[in-house]
């Protein structure tokens, strides 16, 4: 179970890693680098996105990745062989990440099911909230998959226990309002509200939504459990290539 | 089909019409998407919020709009006789300042202080700024840079209300690029802005209440189709990008079953891939921008690209509750191409001396063939959504030559 390998690590580690990529961004040769590279480098955990052209949480960085990739043709089943070769060669969970669209059209159940055989650990799909989720969480919970909620920064005490209630592996907490990739003030504000998303579920933290650098995931120890690394990781692909992504990711914890 | 309209509530209190509609956004959204509901219902029932509206409906808007008998039309033709409900004639030139107002009054109540929206053609962008000057709030548009250039007058009329346009480069830079990017502002801040969605579409509780504030024009055009012929109209005919004025006529006639309904997509260039925006008429169920409905979609749910000579019109998605009728077969959801749309356009102004939007053109256009084919005691009711100023410039270079020799 995802939760158990998160607890797992976390008894030998005082913060875990979870790096995000686009699956086919630039191409699926560079893809499978970059998730060696990482891995290599020590990140935990991943999140594998299946693109998809309207992605509603996403920032200008992960969108232009989104259609980038879509651009080269990448299909759902390929994105389905990748994970599986992934999660054959390394050891670490990996989620996919993806929007709602993407399960409705392939069937959720046989989405679920496909999942499973890749050996995918569970999925964060932003755009669906628990109230519309009752086939996803049947289909998830059948096939052993863990379905990651996210907290927003203006979910309620109230709220949050009811999505809590719904999840299982971890709970995303965004560290703030707004589309991934842009600029995020680590305060005490953030602090709090980590605090309150702690009083609110047993279930691991991880942080997300502009976590950069070491000073990020300094500030993150004690108040969650995992720091989320997305856009920066593309940025530095982009500009340094993929030996400077695992670079960033030695340099983080 | 066995369910009738008079089963199904509409919609329930997820925002659901049918299996259609819903809420699907992230948690941030959901929220102030409840919040927005729970003020809905309230000045729904408020007496002085509906008078405020209801006054500005008159003495802002000019409302109620004309019910007009277009005879040299019908007698051209030698069909049906073409009545036209005269949303053209409304203050800023369409049927968009109907629910602009509603939305508008709503997000002063809320205090919020910036309205912001996608916009197409234009119309949804220019009544929006001009309900966010009238009610003393700020106005941000997002609207794709194709767009820009091809609707210049009206970008021109939001700047000088004092909108903000902001230009939309990604993905097609259409009307489905300017929602993800108006989308995108409000996440990021959600508290002193309100999105003021520009159809009936969206999460809950949008399609319901931009409904709501849309009712207006079928429940004139009912009344004033009875004093006028002292009986209800045959078929009713309106244009289908979003499905505000559609449903807005509609939803007024949606209990009399001998009333026929047509809602107009645009078939583009044709019904190929890319060259047309016909959503219920070859899309499928999917999730996009929020809710359920039909949209063009291709096997793996990324939507289509999508085309039509009219930019309102350009979207690969349908208002939710339009997929619910099309289901039942209340509406019969039909077909217009850009050639037939452009020949509207011409038609009219010339015989009636109306010019058209060219989104109200797909649905004269339809009703003009219809009419052909009916006995000349039938009748239409065409809603003429929009003018046809902001279109001259683009209607005159690119068919000009056709239309107007020297
Ligand atoms: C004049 C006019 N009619 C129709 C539409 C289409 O919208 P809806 O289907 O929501 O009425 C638009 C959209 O911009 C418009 O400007």
């Amino acid at each position: 179970m995802l939760e158990t390998t998160i607890r797992n690590k976390l008894a030998q580690k005082d913060i875990l890693l979870m790096t995000h990529i686009v699956i086919g961004y630039p191409n699926l040769d560079t893809s499978f680098e970059v998730v060696r590279t990482m891995v290599e480098a020590g990140v935990d955990l991943m999140e594998l996105q299946i693109p998809f052209s309207e992605p509603m949480a996403d920032g200008s960085v992960i969108l232009k990745a989104n259609q980038d990739a879509l651009a080269t043709g990448i299909t759902v089943d390929q994105c389905f062989d990748f994970a599986q070769q992934v999660a054959r060669d390394y050891q670490i969970p990996f989620l996919f990440m993806t929007y709602y669209n993407i399960l409705f059209k392939y069937g959720v159940e046989a989405f679920a099911e496909r999942m499973a055989e890749c050996g995918l650990c569970g999925a964060i799909v932003p755009d669906l909230p628990p109230e519309e989720a009752d086939e996803y969480l049947a289909a998830m919970n059948r096939h052993g998959l863990a379905p990651i909620f996210i907290f927003a920064p203006n979910t309620g005490e109230t709220r949050m226990r009811q999505i809590a209630a719904h999840g299982s592996g971890f709970i995303y907490c965004m560290a703030r309002k707004g589309v991934t990739g842009l600029q995020t003030d680590f305060s005490q504000q953030l602090g709090g509200h980590l605090a309150h998303c702690r009083a609110a579920t047993e279930l691991p933290l991880a942080l997300g939504f502009g976590v950069k650098d070491h000073d990020d995931v300094q500030f993150i120890k004690g108040k969650a459990d995992i720091a989320v690394v997305g856009s920066e990781a593309i940025r530095v692909l982009d500009s340094q290539g993929v030996a400077a992504v695992g670079d960033l990711i030695r340099s983080l914890r | 089909m066995n369910r009738t309209l008079r089963d199904i509530p509409l919609p329930d209190i997820k925002g659901y019409f049918g299996e259609y509609g819903g809420s699907f956004i992230p948690d941030v959204l959901q929220k102030v998407m409840d919040e927005i509901t729970e003020a809905y219902l309230e000045i729904k029932q408020d007496k002085s919020f509906q008078q405020e509206l209801q006054s500005l409906y008159r003495n802002y808007v000019g409302r109620p709009s004309a019910l007009f008998h277009a005879r040299n039309l019908s007698n051209k033709i030698g069909g049906a006789q073409i009545y036209l409900k005269r949303e053209d004639l409304n203050h800023t030139g369409a049927h968009k300042i109907n629910h602009c107002l509603g939305e508008a009054l709503l997000a002063k109540r809320m205090g919020k202080e910036i309205l912001i929206a996608e916009t197409g053609a234009g119309q949804h962008g220019v009544a929006l700024a001009t309900a966010a000057a009238l009610v003393g709030l700020k106005c941000h548009i997002y609207m794709g840079v194709v767009d820009i250039a091809k609707e210049r007058p009206n970008v021109t009329r939001m700047k000088i209300l004092g909108a903000r346009v902001v230009p939309v480069t990604r993905g097609t830079q259409t009307l489905k690029d300017a929602v993800d990017a108006a989308f995108e502002a409000y996440l990021e801040d959600p508290v002193r802005q309100i999105y003021a969605i520009g159809s009936v579409v969206g999460p809950h509780p949008f399609p319901m209440m931009v409904r709501d504030f849309q009712q207006i024009i079928g429940i004139e055009a009912r009344e004033q189709f009875q004093e006028m012929t002292g009986r209800l109209p045959d078929n009713l005919v309106a244009c289908v990008g979003g499905g505000s004025n559609a449903i807005g006529l509609f939803s007024a006639f949606l209990d009399d079953r001998s009333v026929s309904m047509y809602g107009v997509e645009p078939s583009g260039r044709g019904l190929y891939a890319g060259q047309h925006a016909a959503t219920l008429t070859l899309g499928t169920p999917g999730i996009l921008h929020g809710f359920r409905s039909y949209m063009l979609q291709d096997d793996a749910g990324e939507p289509l690209p999508v085309y039509s000579v009219a930019s309102g019109l350009d979207y690969p998605g349908v208002g939710p509750q339009h997929s619910l009728l099309k289901d039942l077969e209340r509406v019969n959801y039909v077909t217009a191409g850009d050639k037939e749309t452009i020949d509207a356009f011409f038609e009219l102004s010339r015989v009636e001396g109306i010019i058209p939007a060219l989104e109200s053109c797909h649905a004269v256009s339809y009703a003009m063939g219809l009419a052909a084919k009916l006995a000349s005691d039938q009748t239409i009711l065409v809603n003429l959504s929009g003018r046809g100023d902001k279109d001259i410039d683009f209607v005159m270079e690119n068919y000009g030559k056709d239309y107007c020799p020297e």
